[in-house]
This record gives structure tokens, sequence and C-alpha cells, in this order.
């Protein structure tokens, strides 16, 4: 827009303080130096706002448009012109039409490169609708093939060690997968959160060439095959040692598939404490221990109970270090040490290979406890992971401030009970 | 405080009062002695911590000796033949992981090649496109993807994916037949009644279940690369009049492309060791199979999942050591992207 455009649009700029008078001193301007070309008055188009709005009705007239002409489009080939057939196939050819109707009509009122700017919207949220679309198809066709088995309590209460193979659904369950898999997950859980937890520790507070090779070890395991783990514990605690199967040595490669991922996680969070608040307790006169443990650990216990369920939520969903220590009952047992025991997974994946129906219903519906059990422990993550690193909850920041208080009230105890308090003077 | 400084600073009244010391019992000040050591609360502390750091190195070593040691009896007997044979029939003498090793990787290719797009797309739509209430919810909903069991997937995988995927098998067959990947024996394309079971339980369906596993993984670490991009180059792009794809291809794209690459790399490395989505969908064959949509295919953590209950010793020794060709070539695969991923412009400050 030039100035010319904006004086005849909006008048002279300067006519309000000329008529207050307050520029009389001003000496009028010299003519300017560059000469615009007038322009004949008809020519000047009344300049109108860009629109800025992301998404205008053009575009969602366009795409819808274009998205029923595909559809329309797409049945037509397939009822009438074709043999084609099949789901897959329709919404494949369905989606090509769109792209391609959605090109034309683009590019009538649109330039060449918006016309590739917006097919390349089109296909990217598409991307992301088939990554949606495939994580709800499995999770609403688990709990739909598990549905006859979910609703019922024997499947929480009853162990298959008394169910016969023409027993249906209403008899027997998978109470001893449960046991097993909280039994394993918690024998696990006892090794790794004080092991993790110290090994990040030293990740962080020794930077040596050790503690560097140690991070990238662990950065490398966190993608070891979990079958790897198993075939550890198989070879040492069971060959080797000659231990039966049972649920510790499950525990034990669960530890090791748990393991990296809760260093890595717990090392990131550690990272993030503020150096200035390590600073201050040094400044204090803290040891280091100390520091680590009034002031690094607490800040960080959100990010580091976050990195234990998330680290949790991956050793419970393993099934192949499970199954090759572990070994398979249809029956409770709660004893670790001794005999086979099971867990969801491994029962999921034992039980979708009998051809007994009710059997693969059982099978779905330990699938499903899983996945919902995964989904809890991950959603915890994010409510407790999703605040930063040192801000507290409500209740966190009253329990300090009622800390602090005591810290007043103590020191002045202890001020009245010692008033001659020394203190060295120099000058 | 002085006097004088008193009168200088205006101050009047000075509210802790010190004792008199004695001028005869003044201590002498003495040098404080200066004491890098650290106390014995610290020494105890960094002994603790090396300790865990050590126990850590060697359980995650251990996983590697152990492969070794127990892998050494079936590599002294086989020698260099076991590189190179298909078969897999230990007590004969006759093993070796050419055809498992082959459909280890042809799986993890198909799994990569329909993972990378779709993961490419929506870490690109997180990033650039979604406006942000949604994004919040795309990324958790993608972190759930990488969270749910692989044994879930496997069930999806087997009761409902592989009913669907055949007529997609059917059509590669019929129309890409004369690309040898895509040759199935045995399928008669021109007869459209064919016996569809020759497409099952193929490379290509292992695959695609697989992929559902790595892209989540790969999707992550493009998302914090785009996530990265310089909002000064970002924002010359737009100001040069540039659309937002024009944006993402001269800016976005290279900016991220170590991102991408090593991301790739990390999803590769995770398909390479699916164990359990694998087994429930093949049928294991022991041939040297190029044609990913045949029925037939194995791999090696599905080899050792079947067979861990053999009970010669030569036949577990030879399962170790197909374990032990695994995890040197996994650990390949994820320092090749770590690698990547440290030495992109991009990386320099990301996690993987």
């Amino acid at each position: 827009m030039t100035l010319l455009d904006d004086r005849q649009q909006f008048g002279e700029p300067f006519a309000l303080f000329e008529d207050a008078g307050a520029f009389d001193h001003v000496p009028v301007a010299p003519a300017p130096r560059t000469t615009l070309p007038g322009r004949p008055d008809d020519v000047v188009t009344p300049s109108v706002q860009r629109p800025i709005a992301r998404i205008s009705r053009q575009d969602v007239l366009t795409m819808a448009g274009s998205a029923v002409s595909a559809l329309c489009t797409t049945m037509l080939i397939f009822g009438q012109l074709t043999s084609l057939s099949g789901t897959l196939g329709f919404v494949v050819v369905a989606f090509v039409i769109f792209v391609v109707t959605y090109a034309v009509v683009v590019g009538i009122s649109e330039d060449g490169p918006a016309v590739v700017d917006k097919v390349v919207t089109v296909l990217l949220a598409a991307a992301a609708v088939l990554a949606i679309g495939a994580l709800s198809s499995v999770v609403s066709f688990t709990l739909w093939r598990g549905r006859n088995a979910i609703w019922r309590p024997n499947t929480y209460t009853d162990d298959l060690g008394k169910t016969g193979p023409l027993d249906g659904v209403d008899k027997g369950g998978i109470a001893h997968a449960i046991a097993g898999t909280l039994i394993i997950t918690a024998i696990a859980l006892v090794i790794t959160v004080p092991l993790g937890v110290a090994c990040a520790v030293y990740l962080n507070e020794r930077r040596t060439r050790v503690a560097g090779l140690v991070r990238t070890v662990v950065t490398a395991m966190t993608a070891l095959p979990s079958i790897l783990a198993g075939l550890l514990i198989f070879s040492t605690w069971i060959l080797i040692l000659g231990f039966e199967r049972s649920g510790i040595a499950a525990a034990l490669a669960t530890t090791i598939v748990m393991l990296p991922i809760i260093i890595r996680a717990a090392d990131v969070v550690l990272r993030l404490v503020p150096g200035n608040m390590r600073e201050a307790a040094a400044a204090l006169g803290a040891p280091q221990w100390r520091t680590v443990w009034h002031v690094v650990l607490p800040t960080a216990r959100s990010g580091l109970t976050t990195s234990v369920i998330l680290g949790v939520a991956r050793g419970v969903g393993e099934t192949a270090p499970v199954l090759l220590t572990a070994g398979f009952t249809a029956s409770m047992n709660v004893n670790p040490l001794r005999g086979a025991m099971v867990t969801l997974p491994l029962a999921a994946f034992t039980l979708v290979k009998s051809p007994l129906p009710s059997q693969i219903a059982r099978g779905f519906a330990a699938a499903a406890v899983l996945m919902v059990l995964v989904l809890v422990l991950f959603s915890l993550a994010r409510i407790l992971g999703g605040r930063p690193v040192g801000q507290l909850s409500k209740r966190q920041s009253r329990r300090a401030a009622n800390r602090s208080a005591q810290d007043l009230r103590r020191a002045l105890a202890r001020h009245a009970s010692q008033p001659q308090a020394t203190t060295e003077v120099s000058g | 405080m002085t006097a004088i400084d008193q009168e200088v600073l205006g101050v009047e009244a000075v509210t802790t009062s010190l004792p008199r010391v004695a001028a005869e019992n003044a201590p002498v000040p003495v040098p404080r002695t200066i004491d890098a050591r650290r106390g014995r609360g610290d020494r105890v502390f960094f002994r603790g911590a090396s300790a865990s750091g050590m126990v850590v190195l060697a359980i995650m070593g251990a996983v590697g000796v152990f492969l070794a040691i127990e892998a050494k009896q079936a590599l002294v007997k086989a020698g260099p033949s076991f590189l190179t044979t298909a078969e897999w029939e230990p007590d004969r003498g006759r093993f070796g992981i050419a055809a498992v090793m082959l459909g280890t990787v042809l799986i993890a290719v198909v799994a990569v090649s329909v993972a990378l797009p779709i993961a490419l797309g929506t870490a690109l739509f997180i990033t650039e496109v979604a406006p942000t209430w949604l994004r919040s919810w795309l990324i958790a909903l993608v972190d759930l993807m990488a969270a749910v069991p692989s044994v879930v997937y496997g069930l999806w995988g087997l009761f409902f994916l592989q009913g669907n995927i055949i007529g997609l098998s059917r059509w590669f067959n019929t129309w890409f037949g004369w690309l040898p990947f895509f040759k199935v024996t045995g399928s008669d394309p021109d007869n459209p009644l064919s016996n569809a079971s020759v497409y099952t339980a193929s490379t290509f369906i292992a695959g695609v279940v697989v992929a559902m596993m790595v892209m989540p993984i790969a999707c992550v670490v493009m998302r914090q690369v785009f996530s990265q991009v310089p909002p000064g180059e970002r924002e010359g792009a737009y100001a040069l009049g540039s659309t937002r794809w024009g944006m993402i291809r001269v800016v976005a794209l290279p900016f991220a492309r170590g991102g991408i690459i090593g991301g790739t790399m990390l999803g590769l490395g995770r398909a390479l060791g699916e164990t359990i989505a694998v087994v429930l969908i093949i049928s294991p064959s022991f041939k040297i199979n190029f044609h990913v949509l045949e029925a037939g295919a194995n791999s090696v953590s599905s080899l050792i999942a079947i067979r861990y209950n053999e009970t010669s010793g030569v036949g577990l020794s030879a399962l170790f050591a197909a374990g032990l060709v695994l995890f040197v070539l996994t650990l390949i695969v994820n320092f090749t992207a770590s690698w990547f991923i440290s030495r992109s412009r991009s990386g320099a400050g990301s996690e993987a």
C-alpha cells in the first residue's frame, strides 16, 4: 500500500494536528524528492483486510464438497462400473479420488504453491488420522473380543485349574495371571527402583568417563530385544544355577527390561533440576550426599515417579522374557520362589493359541485387563509428569510451608535457650 | 561497626549486641585449613553410587557375555557355515541363521517402510498443523501407542488384521507380481475364488503389525527434532512468503534430517527384536524366501521363543548363537541411530 492510497483512504493524516495549531511552528516540509506517479482514481481499489483466520469458510466448503464428490464417485465405481469390493479398497480409492478432487477444486481459486500446500496438509492429517485410527482399532477390537469374559466376576476371582475344556466363560478366570503379574512386577520394582535411581544419581553426580560409558550402555540397552533379557536369566538362573522356572526368575528377567528404561527416564529428569538449587545447598555447607538427598531427589520427585511408572508399564506388558523364565500354569501360585507362575501377557499369548472359543475369549480378557492396566499406569505418569521439575502441588506446598514454620519455631526456641549466642567479629 | 561507619551510614540503633571479648583472651586468628577431601558421608555416598553404576554395567555386560559363553558350543560346531546355512536341524548338525536372519531383516524392512511415512506425517502434523488443544492429545496418544503391550498388537494382527489385509496382499500380487518381492508361489491372480491361505501368515502381515510398534518410537524422535527447528529460520521462510509446505520443505526437513534417520533406525532396532507379535502371526519356515506376501516367514527372536524348550545341548546352544547375532545386530543399529541423532544439527540436545 502506498502513501498515496493511505491518504486517499484515511484523509490527511496530519489534518487533526494542524487544526489544533500544535504544529504551527513547524516549517512547511519541502517538496519530496521522489515523486510518486499519480494513478487515475478509478484504478485504486479499496483495501480489504487480509483474512488471517486459519480456516476460512471456503476451505471448509471445498473440503466438504470434495469429500462428498469422492464418496459418490467411489460408490459409483464400486457399485456400477467395476466389480471391485472390500472395505479397505473402498477407503483407499475414496481417499485418492478425494485428494485429486480437492486439488482440482482448490486450483480453481489458488495458485500452484498454495494447492501443493493444501494437498500436503491433507496428507499429513491423513497420516495422523491413520495412526490414531489404528490405535483405536487395536483398543476397541481387544475390548470387543474380550467382552464376554470381561464383565464376569469369575474372570477376576477364579483360575483355570479346575476348568474343563468344554466349560464356558462363566467358569474359570485369569485371577492367577493377575496375581502373577502383580507379584512379579512387585519383585522387579523392589530391585529396579533403588538400583535405577541410584544409578541415575551416579550418572548425574559424577561426570567421569566411566559414567559416560554407563550412560552409553544404558541407552543401548533400552532397545535390547526383550527376549535376550529372558535368555540371560534362562542361561544363568535356570541352566547354570539349576533353579526351576519360577516367579523370581521371571521377575529378574523383567528387571533387566525395566532397569534401563527407568535409568534413562530418571537421568533425564535429574538433569532438569536447576543448578542454582544444588549451588545453594553447597553454599549453605551441605555435603554432596545431603544435597542429593534433601534437594535434588525431592525436587525431582514427580519426574522420578513418572519414570518408574513408565518402566512398570513396559515391564508389565513384556511377554517374551516371562515366556522363557516363568513356565506356564493354569492354577493359582502365589509363591514366587517355587513353581511356575503366569502373567497377563503370557496368559493372553498362551490362551489364544487354543482352538476353544472360551479360551480365546479368556485370552482376550487377559489382554484387555493388561491394556487397561497399562492405560491407567500411563495416564498416571502423564498426570504426575505434567508438572515441571520443582513445581509443587497444593498439598506439597502446604506441607513445605508447614515444615518451614516448624523450622522457624525450632530456631526461635533455640535462640531463646541460648540468648548469649557468640558471633565472631572482625573489624 | 565503628562509630565512623555509623555516622556515614546514618545507622542509629544496632539491635544485635555482641559480647565483649577480653583483650587478653582474644584468640589468635589461625588460617582455616583448606581441605578438598570429601567428608565420610560423601565418600560412602560416592562409593554407593559408583557401585550401583557398576552393577548396572555388569548386568548389561552379562547379557553379551553369557550369550557368547552359551553360544560357543554351537558356533564351534557349525563354524562359518552358521551364517550361510538356511536349515535349522541342530541335532543333525545342519543349522544356520541365513533364513531366519533374512526373515528378521525382511520383517523389519516391511515394518519400517510402512511406519516411516505415517510417523513422518504424524510428527509433522503434530508440530506444524495441529491446533494447540489437539497437539497435546495427539502427543499423548502417540506415546500411548508406544506403551500398548506387543501381545495386544499380536492378537489384533492375528484375529483382525490378517482377515482384512489379504485383499491388499492379493492386489499387490495381481498388479505387481512381476516384481520378485511381490511374487507368491501357488497364487492364481486370474482366479478370484483361489485359496487365500497362500497369503496368510506372511512376512508382510507380520511387518505391518510390527510397524504399529515402530511408528510411535520413530514419531516421538521426529516430533522432538521438528519442535527444535529454530523459530528464526521458520519465521524467515514465512516472511519470504513461503507456504507452510514450503517452510517444511526448505527449513524443517533439512534441519531434522539427522533426527528422521535416527528415529527410523531406532524403530528398526525395535523391529528387529520384536518377538511375540511375530510368533503369533507367522508360520515358521526355514527357507530363504524373498517373497514377502507369501505364507511362511521367520525371525531370530521368534525362533528362540518357539524352540527354547529344546532339550539337546547343541540345539540350545544354537539358539543362544542366534540370539548373539541378533544382539550384535541390534547394538550396531542402535548405536548408529544415536550417532546420527547426536551428530545432526537438531539432535545436539536431544535425549534419544
